[in-house]
């Protein structure tokens, strides 16, 4: 079990959170990128194994995105902080 | 040597101390014309029909581990072809066929069992549902039977099948020739039935590196050296996206750990396999005994393999709201495997934007049972680099067309 560190609610248990996935580092206009950009942007991850950012949502909490920095071989945490500050 | 009662009778007269290796071990050769990266069943698999339909023998299969240790060997089983889409269903259903001969095609005993699959509906709106699929099915030659709750009370007694049951059961489809085979035997099988044509199965063999020239892959970095490849083929379904970062390239594919459980083995109870989308749970009872119980997948992207006790605990409520009666029962193992998830929950027998590489991933929580024709198509794919009738629609290329198959509702376990 994952114990994730709302940004108001401090440390909670995983089951009341949600994750939304990797933070991506594409950014595209859909209005005029090509096909394959745009692909890449809506469908392609990085999938890192490794330290990588990712989004939660404290969806039974406060409700509250934010982002951590999680290693997905171990589950070790590092950094996490608000939307806006994620890149 | 060919197994057979003649074999087992002679062996058994010498205590069974002279049984050949089923597979040799050898050292790497510094070139093979055909690498494939992961020895898993579909690794394994496509080396076996590569050698046998395309008759390319010279083969690597390179497994970081050992044969059987990686996902193979850690899922809950199961085989079956109701999926929703044409396209799905032929090739699942073409799987089934394969699995249904397989220990003859191999000379090897894959203990496949056509147990059947009972998936239980808990509401007019799935009742629906359970209708188009079983038309669809229907139409694609798949048979399926509708099971009312009195055939449900009679075939599984220990179902709580009472109005008043947690989530009470309205009915259920079954597709009577799904089933469960031993998952590592379909690995050992392949194994030795590869190195009986000569491909070289190279075990504790992680790939470090891809060396590229150009477009094209020249060799591979190793823990057993440097092995330079004609055509290279990736199937190591939760590192997918590892190996094609060494490529240069992206996936559309997450990682997730998707976990199982057995219990402490039972007097036999439950011959068949049933599960619930709704209530989300399958259960079976393995011929030793044990009940294999599994589930959702975890919830955030992952390479290690245990996942959150939450995943199980919801597993547990759910197995017992169906079955009240394994209240006592003790779970003696659970684990997890690293499963490859793709957009439209359909898998990917693909070539890549490098020339001669190409890619089988996207099998999520459902691999095992497109083990038989995973090798067909992906060996069809590599020899002749074009994709078989069978996979023209697991192409990469849909993510750019947006020609996606949507199966997450077939695949039966939440993605």
């Amino acid at each position: 079990m994952l114990i994730l560190p709302c940004p108001w609610c401090g440390p909670r248990e995983e089951t009341e959170f949600a994750c939304d996935g990797e933070v991506s580092s594409v950014s595209v206009d859909p209005a005029t990128a090509s096909d394959g950009a745009w692909a890449d942007a809506l469908h392609n991850r990085t999938n890192r194994k490794g330290m990588h950012r990712e989004w939660w949502c404290h969806r039974r909490g406060c409700r509250q995105w934010f982002w951590i920095e999680r290693d997905t071989a171990t589950n070790q945490l590092r950094n996490s902080g608000l939307p806006g500050t994620e890149s | 040597m060919r197994y057979s009662i003649a074999s087992l009778l002679r062996n058994a007269l010498s205590y069974h101390e002279h049984w050949p290796q089923a597979w040799r071990s050898p050292a790497p050769k510094p070139r093979y014309e055909v690498v494939i990266i992961g020895g898993g069943g579909h690794g394994l698999a496509t080396a076996y029909y590569l050698a046998k339909n395309h008759g390319i023998t010279d083969i690597a299969v390179l497994e970081k581990g050992w044969i059987g240790g990686g996902n193979t060997g850690r899922n809950t089983t199961g085989i079956r072809s109701n999926y929703l889409h044409d396209a799905s269903a032929a090739f699942y259903d073409y799987s089934v066929r394969l699995y249904e001969e397989l220990s003859r095609t191999l000379n090897y005993n894959i203990m496949f069992s056509q147990r059947g699959l009972v998936s239980l509906m808990h509401s007019d709106a799935e009742l629906a549902q359970a209708d188009r699929l079983r038309n669809a099915l229907h139409a694609n030659g798949i048979e399926t039977d509708f099971m009312t709750v009195a055939d449900l009370a009679r075939e599984i007694p220990l179902l709580d099948t009472s109005p008043d049951a947690r989530y009470p059961v309205i009915g259920a489809v079954r597709q009577k020739r799904a089933g469960t085979a031993r998952h590592d035997a379909v690995a050992w099988a392949y194994a030795r039935a590869a190195d009986g044509l000569g491909v070289h199965i190279i075990q504790d063999c992680a790939v470090r590196g891809i060396r590229r020239e150009g477009d094209r892959v020249t060799a591979l970095e190793t823990t057993q050296g440097n092995i330079a490849a004609g055509r290279v083929a990736i199937a190591v379904a939760g590192h997918s996206s590892v190996l094609a970062e060494m490529a240069g390239f992206r996936l559309p594919i997450v990682s997730y750990a998707l976990q199982a459980v057995v219990s402490e083995p039972l007097k036999p109870m439950l011959d068949t396999i049933v599960g619930s989308t709704a209530v989300h749970v399958y259960l079976t009872q393995s011929d030793k005994g044990e009940l294999v119980i599994g589930a959702s997948r975890d919830g955030y992207p992952s390479y290690a393999q245990r996942g959150s006790f939450g995943t199980v605990e919801d597993m547990m409520a759910a197995g017992l709201a169906l079955f009240p009666t394994l209240g006592r029962v003790k779970l003696l193992r659970q684990w997890a495997g690293i499963v490859d998830v793709a957009p439209d929950a359909s898998p990917i027998v693909s070539k890549t934007p490098v020339a001669n590489l190409y890619i089988s991933t996207g099998w999520g929580t459902g691999g095992f049972k497109a083990i038989p024709a995973g090798g067909v198509v992906f060996a069809h794919t590599i020899a002749l680099d074009r994709p078989h009738a069978l996979n023209e629609r697991y192409g990469l290329d849909r993510f750019t067309s947006g020609r996606l198959m949507d199966e997450n509702a077939a695949a039966a376990v939440r993605h």
